[in-house]
């Protein structure tokens, strides 16, 4: 039983799926999305490093690194913009949101 | 004689850290996979959130195995210690009543679910059929050094620091202006609010602060 590179692709492909799905049935909830978001950049994350361990080649390590950072700042920077709209409008649904326009 | 012996339980020792490493793969990757199907479908934001941790502990559990150590530190740092933190606070904070965003729910599942399962089959056939260019995996960018040369951390720092080191520097401006981002977003001037100025405190004299008035005798002010 030797785990190989596709074992860790069918895991990252599964969660990016769950991600991608999370994003259209929970429509109105804009945490469950963000959520889903960060799902999304584990799955790349995993994909990453599994290729970077197969591949022998760190530099995939160094990226992984850095799409962390940037899903660090995505999560702070979404979750900023999610407190202020609910302070604005005292609820978080999404299909509020095109009343923001103009 | 012996020497047959012992090459047999090292082979022995081989195939059952084999079985261990396997073992331990299907545990992440099921329970990894398991919540975060539950972090979407979970009817509490709460249980959400906590769930998301799960799956990114049995995650920095898959790096370890992978071998890469160091990221699966920071992936449990990171992301338990600040992310999930931070969703959990947003959560608890804002008083939203979740059971109105449930609403619809069942809308979304069919396009959703269509969707989601063109997305899983042209994934699985990708991994199911992709070949790797053998040139690839003999000359690789940076080679990974073994482990007992040097360690993982060590290796990525060696290379994060001196021939990727604008990315990192590009990574802390990016965390600079999130940080800028979030604190101007969220800051707010609240009117009727006594705040201490400390430019205007200094700035009164006694000729500012104080009025002598010469008052009228019997009449008052």
């Amino acid at each position: 039983m030797v785990i190989g590179l596709g074992h860790y692709l069918t895991v990252a492909a599964v969660l990016f799926t769950l991600g991608v799905f999370g994003i259209f049935i929970n429509r109105k909830n804009v945490i469950v999305i963000l959520m889903s978001i960060e799902l999304i950049l584990l799955a790349v994350n995993i994909n990453m490093v599994a290729f970077s361990t197969h591949l022998n080649d760190i530099v995939g390590q160094i990226f992984a690194m850095l799409i962390l950072t940037v899903a660090a700042a995505e999560a702070a920077i979404g979750l900023a913009i999610l407190v202020v709209f609910f302070r604005n409008r005292g609820s978080i649904a999404v299909e509020d949101v095109n009343m923001m326009r103009g | 004689m012996s020497g047959a012996t012992s090459e047999g339980a090292a082979f022995q020792r081989l195939e059952l850290s084999m079985t261990v490493t396997a073992a331990f793969f299907y545990l992440f990757a099921t329970i990894t996979i398991a919540s975060g199907f539950m972090v979407i479908a979970s009817r509490n934001p709460v249980q959400s959130v906590l769930f998301l941790i799960l799956a990114f502990v049995n995650a920095a559990g898959l790096f370890l195995l992978m071998g890469a150590e160091f990221l699966a530190m920071i992936l449990v740092i990171v992301y338990v210690g600040a992310v999930a933190v931070l969703f959990l606070f947003v959560v608890m904070m804002l008083d939203v009543d979740f059971a109105a965003l449930r609403q619809g729910f069942l809308q979304y599942l069919p396009i959703g679910g269509l969707i989601g399962l063109i997305l899983l089959l042209e994934l699985v056939l990708v991994v199911g059929t992709y070949t790797i260019d053998p040139g690839l995996v003999r000359s690789p960018q940076v080679p990974i050094p073994s482990a007992d040369v040097m360690t993982n951390t060590e290796a990525i720092g060696q290379v994060l620091y001196t021939r990727y080191f604008y990315f990192f520097q590009a990574a802390g401006l990016i965390l600079l202006v999130a940080m800028i981002g979030a604190i101007v977003l969220t800051l707010r001037e609240r009117v009727g609010v006594r705040r201490q100025d400390i430019s205007r405190q200094n700035a009164r004299t006694q000729e500012t602060a104080v009025e002598v008035r010469k008052v009228p005798f019997r009449q008052g002010i």
